[in-house]
Protein backbone atom coordinates (compact mmCIF):
# COMPACT_ATOMS: atom_id res chain seq x y z
CA UNK A 1 0.00 0.00 0.00
CA UNK A 2 2.97 2.37 0.73
CA UNK A 3 4.18 1.77 -2.41
CA UNK A 4 0.80 3.76 -4.28
CA UNK A 5 1.57 6.74 -1.91
CA UNK A 6 3.56 8.56 -4.41
CA UNK A 7 0.78 7.28 -7.51
CA UNK A 8 -2.12 8.89 -5.58
CA UNK A 9 -0.47 11.94 -4.48
CA UNK A 10 0.59 12.57 -8.35
CA UNK A 11 -3.51 11.51 -9.29
CA UNK A 12 -5.33 13.81 -6.80
CA UNK A 13 -2.34 16.59 -8.14
CA UNK A 14 -3.13 15.87 -11.47
CA UNK A 15 -7.26 15.81 -11.84
CA UNK A 16 -6.87 19.55 -9.77
CA UNK A 17 -6.91 21.62 -12.94
CA UNK A 18 -10.44 20.07 -13.32
CA UNK A 19 -11.51 21.93 -10.14
CA UNK A 20 -12.41 25.13 -11.49
CA UNK A 21 -9.31 26.69 -9.40
CA UNK A 22 -8.51 30.44 -9.89
CA UNK A 23 -5.34 31.46 -11.47
CA UNK A 24 -3.87 32.66 -8.26
CA UNK A 25 -4.35 29.96 -6.67
CA UNK A 26 -3.04 28.00 -9.59
CA UNK A 27 -0.34 29.83 -9.38
CA UNK A 28 0.54 28.68 -5.94
CA UNK A 29 0.04 25.32 -6.89
CA UNK A 30 3.16 25.74 -9.73
CA UNK A 31 4.99 27.48 -7.31
CA UNK A 32 4.82 24.87 -4.68
CA UNK A 33 5.50 22.12 -7.47
CA UNK A 34 8.08 23.81 -8.13
CA UNK A 35 10.13 24.65 -5.23
CA UNK A 36 9.38 20.99 -4.37
CA UNK A 37 11.65 20.29 -7.53
CA UNK A 38 14.57 22.51 -6.08
CA UNK A 39 13.71 21.46 -2.56
CA UNK A 40 14.59 17.51 -3.62
CA UNK A 41 17.26 18.55 -5.95
CA UNK A 42 19.18 20.01 -3.53
CA UNK A 43 18.22 17.07 -1.00
CA UNK A 44 20.34 14.62 -2.93
CA UNK A 45 23.58 16.46 -2.41
CA UNK A 46 22.43 18.41 1.25
CA UNK A 47 20.69 15.93 2.92
CA UNK A 48 21.72 12.63 1.64
CA UNK A 49 24.90 12.96 0.95
CA UNK A 50 25.61 15.66 3.58
CA UNK A 51 27.06 18.26 1.43
CA UNK A 52 25.03 21.62 2.57
CA UNK A 53 24.97 24.10 -0.13
CA UNK A 54 24.49 27.84 -0.07
CA UNK A 55 25.07 28.37 -3.66
CA UNK A 56 22.22 26.40 -5.72
CA UNK A 57 20.95 29.66 -7.11
CA UNK A 58 23.83 29.04 -9.44
CA UNK A 59 22.17 25.91 -11.06
CA UNK A 60 19.09 27.13 -10.85
CA UNK A 61 20.11 30.59 -12.36
CA UNK A 62 22.02 29.48 -14.70
CA UNK A 63 19.26 26.75 -15.93
CA UNK A 64 16.91 29.91 -15.90
CA UNK A 65 19.28 31.97 -18.60
CA UNK A 66 19.70 28.88 -20.49
CA UNK A 67 16.27 28.77 -21.38
CA UNK A 68 15.89 32.67 -21.77
CA UNK A 69 19.50 32.99 -23.69
CA UNK A 70 17.87 30.67 -26.35
CA UNK A 71 15.32 31.92 -27.24
CA UNK A 72 16.40 35.68 -26.72
CA UNK A 73 19.91 35.47 -29.09
CA UNK A 74 18.61 32.27 -30.97
CA UNK A 75 15.05 32.76 -31.38
CA UNK A 76 14.11 29.11 -30.14
CA UNK A 77 11.22 28.35 -28.28
CA UNK A 78 12.67 28.61 -24.51
CA UNK A 79 11.47 24.95 -23.71
CA UNK A 80 14.91 23.88 -25.38
CA UNK A 81 16.29 25.54 -22.23
CA UNK A 82 15.93 22.02 -20.56
CA UNK A 83 18.07 20.40 -22.64
CA UNK A 84 20.29 22.65 -23.50
CA UNK A 85 20.76 23.68 -19.81
CA UNK A 86 22.02 20.14 -18.99
CA UNK A 87 25.59 20.40 -20.24
CA UNK A 88 26.29 23.74 -19.01
CA UNK A 89 24.77 23.47 -15.46
CA UNK A 90 26.82 20.05 -15.06
CA UNK A 91 29.57 21.31 -16.42
CA UNK A 92 29.72 23.88 -13.91
CA UNK A 93 28.85 21.52 -11.16
CA UNK A 94 31.95 19.81 -11.72
CA UNK A 95 34.14 22.80 -12.01
CA UNK A 96 32.72 24.10 -8.97
CA UNK A 97 33.30 20.43 -7.45
CA UNK A 98 36.47 20.58 -8.25
CA UNK A 99 37.02 23.69 -6.03
CA UNK A 100 34.99 22.94 -3.08
CA UNK A 101 34.09 19.34 -3.00
CA UNK A 102 37.84 18.66 -1.19
CA UNK A 103 37.13 21.28 1.50
CA UNK A 104 34.51 20.57 4.85
CA UNK A 105 31.92 21.50 7.10
CA UNK A 106 31.88 25.30 7.20
CA UNK A 107 34.19 25.84 4.56
CA UNK A 108 32.57 24.22 2.05
CA UNK A 109 29.07 26.30 3.14
CA UNK A 110 31.57 29.48 2.37
CA UNK A 111 33.02 28.36 -0.72
CA UNK A 112 29.10 27.32 -2.20
CA UNK A 113 27.70 30.53 -1.07
CA UNK A 114 30.90 32.47 -2.89
CA UNK A 115 30.15 30.90 -6.14
CA UNK A 116 26.48 31.50 -6.14
CA UNK A 117 27.60 34.73 -5.76
CA UNK A 118 30.27 35.06 -8.65
CA UNK A 119 27.73 33.53 -11.00
CA UNK A 120 24.99 36.21 -10.09
CA UNK A 121 27.85 39.12 -10.36
CA UNK A 122 29.12 37.36 -13.44
CA UNK A 123 25.60 37.49 -14.97
CA UNK A 124 25.05 41.14 -13.97
CA UNK A 125 28.30 42.19 -16.12
CA UNK A 126 28.32 39.37 -18.88
CA UNK A 127 25.89 42.76 -20.11
CA UNK A 128 26.93 41.48 -24.23
CA UNK A 129 24.96 38.16 -23.61
CA UNK A 130 22.72 38.62 -20.36
CA UNK A 131 21.78 42.43 -20.54
CA UNK A 132 22.81 42.49 -16.74
CA UNK A 133 20.12 44.17 -14.49
CA UNK A 134 17.83 44.90 -17.49
CA UNK A 135 17.64 41.24 -17.61
CA UNK A 136 15.81 39.12 -20.37
CA UNK A 137 11.96 39.10 -21.28
CA UNK A 138 10.90 36.42 -23.55
CA UNK A 139 7.67 35.92 -24.76
CA UNK A 140 5.75 33.01 -22.89
CA UNK A 141 4.10 29.97 -24.43
CA UNK A 142 0.74 30.02 -23.16
CA UNK A 143 -1.60 32.46 -21.15
CA UNK A 144 -3.21 30.00 -19.35
CA UNK A 145 -1.94 27.95 -16.57
CA UNK A 146 -2.87 24.71 -16.69
CA UNK A 147 -0.15 23.48 -19.34
CA UNK A 148 2.85 24.92 -16.97
CA UNK A 149 1.11 22.88 -14.12
CA UNK A 150 0.88 19.49 -15.77
CA UNK A 151 4.43 20.70 -17.26
CA UNK A 152 6.49 21.34 -13.51
CA UNK A 153 3.79 18.41 -12.17
CA UNK A 154 5.59 16.36 -14.59
CA UNK A 155 9.00 17.65 -13.97
CA UNK A 156 8.15 16.87 -10.04
CA UNK A 157 7.57 13.49 -10.72
CA UNK A 158 10.62 12.70 -12.27
CA UNK A 159 12.60 14.23 -9.90
CA UNK A 160 11.03 12.18 -7.37
CA UNK A 161 11.48 9.14 -9.18
CA UNK A 162 14.85 9.21 -9.91
CA UNK A 163 16.07 10.76 -5.91
CA UNK A 164 14.26 7.23 -4.87
CA UNK A 165 15.55 5.49 -7.19
CA UNK A 166 19.18 7.10 -6.73
CA UNK A 167 18.52 6.66 -3.06
CA UNK A 168 18.25 3.46 -2.36
CA UNK A 169 20.60 2.05 -5.01
CA UNK A 170 24.77 1.34 -4.06
CA UNK A 171 25.27 5.36 -4.98
CA UNK A 172 22.48 6.28 -2.16
CA UNK A 173 24.46 4.37 0.22
CA UNK A 174 27.56 5.83 -0.76
CA UNK A 175 25.78 9.29 -0.59
CA UNK A 176 24.77 8.46 3.68
CA UNK A 177 27.96 7.07 4.11
CA UNK A 178 29.86 9.94 3.08
CA UNK A 179 27.77 12.22 4.76
CA UNK A 180 27.77 9.72 8.19
CA UNK A 181 31.68 9.73 8.10
CA UNK A 182 33.93 10.94 5.24
CA UNK A 183 36.71 9.41 6.47
CA UNK A 184 35.21 5.61 7.35
CA UNK A 185 33.51 5.87 3.97
CA UNK A 186 36.92 6.61 2.11
CA UNK A 187 38.37 3.34 3.98
CA UNK A 188 35.75 1.01 3.35
CA UNK A 189 36.42 1.94 0.10
CA UNK A 190 34.41 4.64 -1.06
CA UNK A 191 35.48 7.14 -3.67
CA UNK A 192 34.44 10.20 -1.50
CA UNK A 193 35.24 12.49 -4.35
CA UNK A 194 34.00 10.64 -7.25
CA UNK A 195 30.37 10.06 -5.44
CA UNK A 196 30.36 13.29 -3.73
CA UNK A 197 30.73 15.03 -7.89
CA UNK A 198 28.09 12.35 -8.93
CA UNK A 199 25.41 13.59 -6.04
CA UNK A 200 26.16 17.43 -6.90
CA UNK A 201 26.34 17.16 -10.43
CA UNK A 202 22.47 15.15 -10.15
CA UNK A 203 21.65 17.61 -7.74
CA UNK A 204 22.46 20.50 -9.80
CA UNK A 205 21.07 19.17 -12.78
CA UNK A 206 17.66 19.10 -11.12
CA UNK A 207 17.83 22.60 -9.79
CA UNK A 208 18.84 23.62 -13.20
CA UNK A 209 15.52 22.15 -14.83
CA UNK A 210 13.82 24.15 -12.09
CA UNK A 211 15.03 27.30 -13.03
CA UNK A 212 14.79 26.04 -16.69
CA UNK A 213 11.24 26.00 -15.81
CA UNK A 214 11.11 29.28 -14.13
CA UNK A 215 12.47 31.13 -16.77
CA UNK A 216 9.51 29.58 -19.01
CA UNK A 217 6.39 30.41 -16.78
CA UNK A 218 7.51 33.55 -15.15
CA UNK A 219 8.62 35.38 -19.52
CA UNK A 220 11.28 37.45 -16.84
CA UNK A 221 14.80 37.27 -15.30
CA UNK A 222 17.40 38.96 -14.23
CA UNK A 223 20.43 38.51 -12.11
CA UNK A 224 19.27 39.55 -8.90
CA UNK A 225 15.79 37.02 -9.00
CA UNK A 226 17.20 33.76 -9.99
CA UNK A 227 21.02 33.80 -8.41
CA UNK A 228 19.92 35.63 -5.33
CA UNK A 229 21.39 34.15 -2.16
CA UNK A 230 18.26 34.96 -0.02
CA UNK A 231 15.42 34.44 -2.45
CA UNK A 232 16.82 31.03 -4.64
CA UNK A 233 19.44 29.36 -2.23
CA UNK A 234 18.45 29.97 0.85
CA UNK A 235 14.40 29.22 0.38
CA UNK A 236 15.58 25.91 -0.90
CA UNK A 237 17.50 25.04 2.20
CA UNK A 238 14.70 26.25 4.02
CA UNK A 239 12.25 24.35 1.93
CA UNK A 240 14.27 20.93 2.64
CA UNK A 241 14.78 21.71 6.49
CA UNK A 242 11.39 22.64 7.57
CA UNK A 243 9.96 19.30 5.60
CA UNK A 244 12.85 17.13 6.54
CA UNK A 245 16.04 16.43 5.36
CA UNK A 246 17.14 13.36 3.50
CA UNK A 247 13.33 11.88 3.58
CA UNK A 248 11.52 11.25 0.10
CA UNK A 249 8.40 14.22 1.11
CA UNK A 250 10.47 16.26 3.47
CA UNK A 251 11.29 18.77 0.13
CA UNK A 252 7.17 18.91 -1.16
CA UNK A 253 6.00 19.07 2.23
CA UNK A 254 8.23 22.05 2.90
CA UNK A 255 7.63 23.86 -0.36
CA UNK A 256 3.63 23.46 0.58
CA UNK A 257 4.68 25.64 3.84
CA UNK A 258 7.43 27.87 2.36
CA UNK A 259 5.23 29.22 -0.61
CA UNK A 260 2.33 29.88 1.59
CA UNK A 261 4.07 31.10 4.18
CA UNK A 262 5.48 33.73 1.93
CA UNK A 263 2.38 34.82 0.52
CA UNK A 264 0.76 35.28 3.64
CA UNK A 265 3.55 37.22 4.89
CA UNK A 266 4.12 39.29 2.25
CA UNK A 267 0.77 40.37 2.10
CA UNK A 268 0.45 41.71 5.55
CA UNK A 269 1.02 45.53 6.39
CA UNK A 270 3.85 46.74 7.75
CA UNK A 271 5.82 43.38 8.40
CA UNK A 272 5.69 42.18 5.08
CA UNK A 273 8.80 43.49 3.94
CA UNK A 274 10.11 41.88 6.51
CA UNK A 275 9.50 37.77 5.65
CA UNK A 276 13.55 37.31 5.10
CA UNK A 277 13.59 38.18 9.20
CA UNK A 278 10.59 35.77 9.73
CA UNK A 279 11.80 33.24 7.41
CA UNK A 280 15.60 33.33 9.42
CA UNK A 281 13.16 33.30 13.02
CA UNK A 282 11.23 30.45 11.50
CA UNK A 283 14.46 28.11 10.36
CA UNK A 284 15.89 29.00 13.97
CA UNK A 285 12.88 27.45 15.70
CA UNK A 286 12.53 24.38 13.08
CA UNK A 287 16.39 23.71 13.85
CA UNK A 288 15.96 23.78 17.38
CA UNK A 289 12.75 22.05 18.17
CA UNK A 290 12.44 19.78 14.94
CA UNK A 291 15.55 19.32 13.84
CA UNK A 292 14.38 16.68 11.18
CA UNK A 293 11.87 18.79 9.78
CA UNK A 294 8.32 18.34 9.68
CA UNK A 295 8.20 14.75 8.25
CA UNK A 296 11.65 13.57 9.78
CA UNK A 297 10.30 14.21 13.06
CA UNK A 298 6.41 13.89 12.55
CA UNK A 299 5.90 11.17 15.14
CA UNK A 300 7.69 14.10 17.58
CA UNK A 301 5.25 16.27 16.26
CA UNK A 302 2.17 14.05 16.57
CA UNK A 303 3.08 13.58 20.61
CA UNK A 304 3.25 16.76 20.79
CA UNK A 305 -0.46 17.19 19.16
CA UNK A 306 -2.16 15.35 21.68
CA UNK A 307 -2.23 11.71 20.23
CA UNK A 308 -0.72 10.33 23.40
CA UNK A 309 -3.39 8.21 24.41
CA UNK A 310 -3.08 6.62 20.78
CA UNK A 311 0.55 5.95 20.46
CA UNK A 312 0.98 4.74 24.04
CA UNK B 1 58.28 -11.82 -0.72
CA UNK B 2 55.73 -11.16 2.83
CA UNK B 3 51.79 -9.75 2.17
CA UNK B 4 53.01 -6.38 3.10
CA UNK B 5 55.80 -4.88 3.11
CA UNK B 6 56.51 -1.46 5.27
CA UNK B 7 59.94 -0.14 4.35
CA UNK B 8 61.91 1.98 5.60
CA UNK B 9 58.98 4.29 6.46
CA UNK B 10 59.26 7.63 8.64
CA UNK B 11 56.36 10.31 9.29
CA UNK B 12 56.88 13.70 10.35
CA UNK B 13 54.35 15.90 11.57
CA UNK B 14 56.18 19.12 12.28
CA UNK B 15 59.06 18.54 14.07
CA UNK B 16 58.16 15.44 15.88
CA UNK B 17 59.08 12.11 14.16
CA UNK B 18 55.69 9.77 14.69
CA UNK B 19 57.46 7.18 12.71
CA UNK B 20 61.21 6.87 11.89
CA UNK B 21 62.65 4.38 9.95
CA UNK B 22 60.37 1.55 10.07
CA UNK B 23 60.51 -2.40 8.66
CA UNK B 24 59.51 -5.03 8.79
CA UNK B 25 56.62 -7.84 6.98
CA UNK B 26 53.50 -8.90 7.92
CA UNK B 27 53.60 -12.39 6.81
CA UNK B 28 49.88 -14.60 4.54
CA UNK B 29 47.81 -15.87 6.95
CA UNK B 30 49.93 -14.86 9.92
CA UNK B 31 48.39 -12.30 12.83
CA UNK B 32 50.78 -9.71 13.24
CA UNK B 33 50.90 -7.73 16.58
CA UNK B 34 51.79 -3.80 16.59
CA UNK B 35 52.15 -3.23 20.35
CA UNK B 36 54.17 -0.19 22.10
CA UNK B 37 53.52 2.04 24.68
CA UNK B 38 50.96 5.36 24.27
CA UNK B 39 51.43 8.03 21.34
CA UNK B 40 54.50 5.10 20.11
CA UNK B 41 53.27 5.51 16.62
CA UNK B 42 50.81 2.82 16.07
CA UNK B 43 47.85 4.43 14.94
CA UNK B 44 50.23 6.39 12.44
CA UNK B 45 51.52 3.28 11.03
CA UNK B 46 47.99 2.20 9.97
CA UNK B 47 46.84 5.49 8.61
CA UNK B 48 50.44 5.28 6.88
CA UNK B 49 49.29 1.66 5.45
CA UNK B 50 45.77 2.10 4.56
CA UNK B 51 46.22 5.79 2.57
CA UNK B 52 45.70 8.44 4.95
CA UNK B 53 48.97 9.53 5.16
CA UNK B 54 51.55 9.93 2.99
CA UNK B 55 54.82 8.96 4.96
CA UNK B 56 57.15 11.16 4.86
CA UNK B 57 60.14 8.90 3.71
CA UNK B 58 59.83 5.15 2.49
CA UNK B 59 57.35 3.29 0.90
CA UNK B 60 54.72 0.18 1.54
CA UNK B 61 54.12 -2.72 -0.96
CA UNK B 62 51.42 -4.54 -0.98
CA UNK B 63 51.44 -7.99 -2.74
CA UNK B 64 55.06 -7.08 -3.95
CA UNK B 65 52.90 -3.60 -5.26
CA UNK B 66 53.58 0.45 -3.80
CA UNK B 67 50.24 1.27 -2.06
CA UNK B 68 52.37 4.19 -0.32
CA UNK B 69 50.27 7.58 -2.33
CA UNK B 70 47.21 5.54 -3.45
CA UNK B 71 44.37 7.08 -1.80
CA UNK B 72 42.73 4.89 1.11
CA UNK B 73 39.56 3.70 -1.11
CA UNK B 74 41.90 2.59 -3.80
CA UNK B 75 44.20 0.55 -0.63
CA UNK B 76 40.85 -0.90 0.51
CA UNK B 77 40.18 -2.04 -3.41
CA UNK B 78 43.07 -3.68 -3.24
CA UNK B 79 42.39 -5.67 -0.42
CA UNK B 80 43.65 -4.19 2.80
CA UNK B 81 40.75 -2.71 5.14
CA UNK B 82 40.88 -1.11 8.22
CA UNK B 83 39.02 -0.50 11.81
CA UNK B 84 39.03 2.65 13.80
CA UNK B 85 40.84 2.82 17.04
CA UNK B 86 38.11 5.85 18.00
CA UNK B 87 34.86 4.01 16.24
CA UNK B 88 33.54 5.80 13.35
CA UNK B 89 30.29 4.03 12.67
CA UNK B 90 28.03 5.38 9.73
CA UNK B 91 25.68 6.60 12.62
CA UNK B 92 22.44 7.39 11.46
CA UNK B 93 22.29 4.07 9.46
CA UNK B 94 21.28 0.73 10.54
CA UNK B 95 23.82 -1.95 11.63
CA UNK B 96 22.94 -3.56 8.44
CA UNK B 97 23.29 -0.71 6.13
CA UNK B 98 26.45 -0.11 7.81
CA UNK B 99 27.67 -3.62 6.52
CA UNK B 100 25.91 -2.82 3.21
CA UNK B 101 27.41 0.23 2.51
CA UNK B 102 30.78 -1.48 2.41
CA UNK B 103 29.92 -4.34 0.88
CA UNK B 104 28.70 -2.87 -2.21
CA UNK B 105 32.53 -2.99 -3.23
CA UNK B 106 32.77 -6.29 -3.81
CA UNK B 107 28.80 -6.92 -5.01
CA UNK B 108 27.41 -6.22 -8.26
CA UNK B 109 23.80 -5.98 -6.94
CA UNK B 110 21.93 -4.67 -4.15
CA UNK B 111 20.83 -8.54 -2.73
CA UNK B 112 24.16 -9.63 -3.46
CA UNK B 113 25.70 -7.30 -1.16
CA UNK B 114 22.70 -7.43 1.44
CA UNK B 115 23.11 -11.35 1.23
CA UNK B 116 26.85 -10.84 1.70
CA UNK B 117 26.13 -8.41 4.35
CA UNK B 118 23.55 -10.84 6.70
CA UNK B 119 26.30 -13.55 6.21
CA UNK B 120 28.72 -10.87 8.20
CA UNK B 121 26.34 -10.00 10.70
CA UNK B 122 25.49 -13.71 11.75
CA UNK B 123 29.46 -13.96 11.55
CA UNK B 124 30.40 -11.19 14.11
CA UNK B 125 27.05 -11.32 16.17
CA UNK B 126 25.55 -8.62 15.12
CA UNK B 127 22.46 -10.46 13.34
CA UNK B 128 19.80 -9.46 16.23
CA UNK B 129 21.00 -5.54 16.27
CA UNK B 130 20.99 -5.82 12.49
CA UNK B 131 18.09 -2.76 12.57
CA UNK B 132 19.42 -1.00 15.28
CA UNK B 133 20.86 2.73 14.34
CA UNK B 134 24.57 2.26 15.06
CA UNK B 135 24.72 5.44 17.00
CA UNK B 136 22.63 3.49 19.58
CA UNK B 137 24.54 0.52 19.61
CA UNK B 138 26.87 -0.08 22.71
CA UNK B 139 30.85 0.25 22.64
CA UNK B 140 31.15 -3.46 22.41
CA UNK B 141 29.26 -4.20 19.51
CA UNK B 142 30.28 -0.82 17.84
CA UNK B 143 33.86 -2.48 18.14
CA UNK B 144 32.30 -5.52 16.46
CA UNK B 145 30.39 -3.42 13.73
CA UNK B 146 33.96 -2.08 12.67
CA UNK B 147 35.49 -5.88 12.19
CA UNK B 148 31.63 -6.50 10.48
CA UNK B 149 32.15 -3.33 7.57
CA UNK B 150 36.00 -4.44 7.37
CA UNK B 151 35.50 -7.68 6.71
CA UNK B 152 32.38 -6.99 4.51
CA UNK B 153 35.12 -5.18 1.94
CA UNK B 154 36.71 -9.10 1.57
CA UNK B 155 40.17 -7.57 2.35
CA UNK B 156 43.17 -9.99 2.16
CA UNK B 157 44.81 -8.01 4.94
CA UNK B 158 42.90 -6.71 7.80
CA UNK B 159 44.01 -4.07 10.00
CA UNK B 160 42.36 -4.19 13.79
CA UNK B 161 43.19 -1.09 15.88
CA UNK B 162 42.71 -1.68 19.66
CA UNK B 163 39.29 -3.92 18.67
CA UNK B 164 39.16 -5.23 21.98
CA UNK B 165 40.00 -1.99 24.20
CA UNK B 166 37.05 -0.97 26.67
CA UNK B 167 35.32 -4.51 26.05
CA UNK B 168 33.96 -6.59 29.22
CA UNK B 169 35.39 -9.92 29.98
CA UNK B 170 32.47 -11.72 28.25
CA UNK B 171 32.83 -9.64 25.08
CA UNK B 172 36.30 -9.59 24.65
CA UNK B 173 35.98 -13.59 24.43
CA UNK B 174 33.47 -13.11 22.00
CA UNK B 175 36.13 -10.81 19.71
CA UNK B 176 38.72 -12.96 20.47
CA UNK B 177 36.73 -16.30 18.98
CA UNK B 178 35.91 -13.78 15.87
CA UNK B 179 39.65 -12.93 15.31
CA UNK B 180 40.27 -16.53 15.66
CA UNK B 181 37.73 -17.28 12.74
CA UNK B 182 38.91 -14.79 11.08
CA UNK B 183 42.08 -15.97 10.98
CA UNK B 184 40.54 -19.79 9.71
CA UNK B 185 39.30 -17.63 6.68
CA UNK B 186 42.49 -17.42 5.38
CA UNK B 187 42.65 -13.65 5.90
CA UNK B 188 46.03 -11.91 7.35
CA UNK B 189 45.62 -10.13 10.58
CA UNK B 190 47.95 -7.12 11.56
CA UNK B 191 46.90 -5.83 15.18
CA UNK B 192 47.06 -2.59 17.34
CA UNK B 193 46.18 -4.19 21.24
CA UNK B 194 47.46 -3.35 25.00
CA UNK B 195 45.79 -6.08 26.23
CA UNK B 196 48.95 -8.74 26.85
CA UNK B 197 47.09 -11.20 27.50
CA UNK B 198 45.08 -11.51 24.27
CA UNK B 199 48.06 -10.50 22.15
CA UNK B 200 50.28 -13.63 23.56
CA UNK B 201 47.34 -15.96 23.15
CA UNK B 202 46.46 -14.81 19.27
CA UNK B 203 49.00 -13.14 17.87
CA UNK B 204 51.94 -15.60 15.56
CA UNK B 205 54.68 -12.64 15.90
CA UNK B 206 54.81 -9.38 17.25
CA UNK B 207 56.53 -5.51 16.39
CA UNK B 208 57.20 -3.47 19.04
CA UNK B 209 57.32 0.55 18.25
CA UNK B 210 58.50 3.12 20.88
CA UNK B 211 58.69 6.64 20.22
CA UNK B 212 58.54 6.29 16.35
CA UNK B 213 60.84 3.21 16.62
CA UNK B 214 60.67 -0.21 15.96
CA UNK B 215 62.53 -1.63 19.40
CA UNK B 216 61.61 -5.40 18.73
CA UNK B 217 60.15 -8.05 16.19
CA UNK B 218 59.71 -11.70 17.43
CA UNK B 219 57.35 -14.45 18.84
CA UNK B 220 55.57 -13.67 21.38
CA UNK B 221 58.12 -15.97 23.65
CA UNK B 222 61.06 -13.78 22.21
CA UNK B 223 59.21 -10.24 23.20
CA UNK B 224 58.12 -11.24 26.44
CA UNK B 225 61.70 -12.26 27.28
CA UNK B 226 62.92 -9.16 25.48
CA UNK B 227 65.02 -6.53 28.16
CA UNK B 228 64.05 -3.58 26.05
CA UNK B 229 60.37 -4.12 25.45
CA UNK B 230 60.01 -5.22 29.20
CA UNK B 231 61.32 -1.96 30.21
CA UNK B 232 59.41 0.14 27.49
CA UNK B 233 56.58 -1.13 27.99
CA UNK B 234 55.97 -4.21 29.99
CA UNK B 235 57.15 -2.86 32.98
CA UNK B 236 55.08 -0.02 32.56
CA UNK B 237 52.17 -1.89 32.00
CA UNK B 238 52.41 -4.09 35.18
CA UNK B 239 53.45 -1.20 37.05
CA UNK B 240 50.39 0.25 36.27
N1 LIG C 1 47.70 14.16 12.47
C1 LIG C 1 48.67 14.34 13.41
N2 LIG C 1 49.26 15.55 13.55
C2 LIG C 1 50.22 15.76 14.48
N3 LIG C 1 50.65 14.82 15.32
C3 LIG C 1 50.10 13.59 15.23
C4 LIG C 1 49.09 13.29 14.28
N4 LIG C 1 48.72 11.98 14.42
C5 LIG C 1 49.47 11.50 15.42
N5 LIG C 1 50.30 12.45 15.91
C6 LIG C 1 51.30 12.27 16.98
O1 LIG C 1 52.07 11.16 16.65
C7 LIG C 1 52.39 10.38 17.79
C8 LIG C 1 51.93 8.97 17.60
O2 LIG C 1 50.51 8.92 17.71
P1 LIG C 1 49.66 7.60 17.43
O3 LIG C 1 48.24 7.95 17.48
O4 LIG C 1 50.17 6.93 16.23
O5 LIG C 1 50.03 6.74 18.72
P2 LIG C 1 49.52 5.31 19.14
O6 LIG C 1 50.71 4.43 19.22
O7 LIG C 1 48.41 4.85 18.28
O8 LIG C 1 49.00 5.59 20.61
P3 LIG C 1 47.72 5.02 21.41
O9 LIG C 1 48.17 3.73 22.03
O10 LIG C 1 47.49 6.06 22.45
O11 LIG C 1 46.61 4.87 20.46
C9 LIG C 1 51.74 11.08 18.96
O12 LIG C 1 52.71 11.91 19.59
C10 LIG C 1 50.67 11.92 18.32
O13 LIG C 1 50.41 13.06 19.09
MG1 LIG D 1 46.42 4.48 18.51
Amino acid sequence: MKRFIPLIVLALLAVLPFLGLSSYVMHLFILVVMWSVSGMAWNLLGGYCGQVSFGHAAFFGLGAYCAGLVSFHLGLSPWWGFLVSVPFVAVTALIMGLIVLRLRGPYFVLATLALGEIMRITAENLTTLTQGNLGIMIQRTWVEKTAYYYIILALAALTFAAIKVLAESRWGYYFVAIREDQDAAESLGINTTLYKTIALAVSAVFTGFSGAFYMNYMGYIDPQVVFSLGDISILTIMVVMVGGVATYWGPIVGAVIMVLLAEVIRSLPYIGTAYQTLFGVLLIVIIIYLPNGLVGDREKLARLFGKKGAAA
Amino acid sequence: MALLEVDKISMFFGGLAALSNISYGVEKGEILALIGPNGAGKTTLFNVVNGFYKPSRGEVRFNGRRISGLKPHQICALGVARTFQVVKPLQRMSVLDNVIASAFLRAKTKAGAERRAMAILEFTGLTEDKDVLSKGLPLGKRKRLEIARALATEPELILLDESFAGLNPAELDVSIEIIKEIKKKGITIMIIEHHMKVIMSISDRIVVLNYGQKIAEGSPVEISANPLVVEAYLGEAEGA
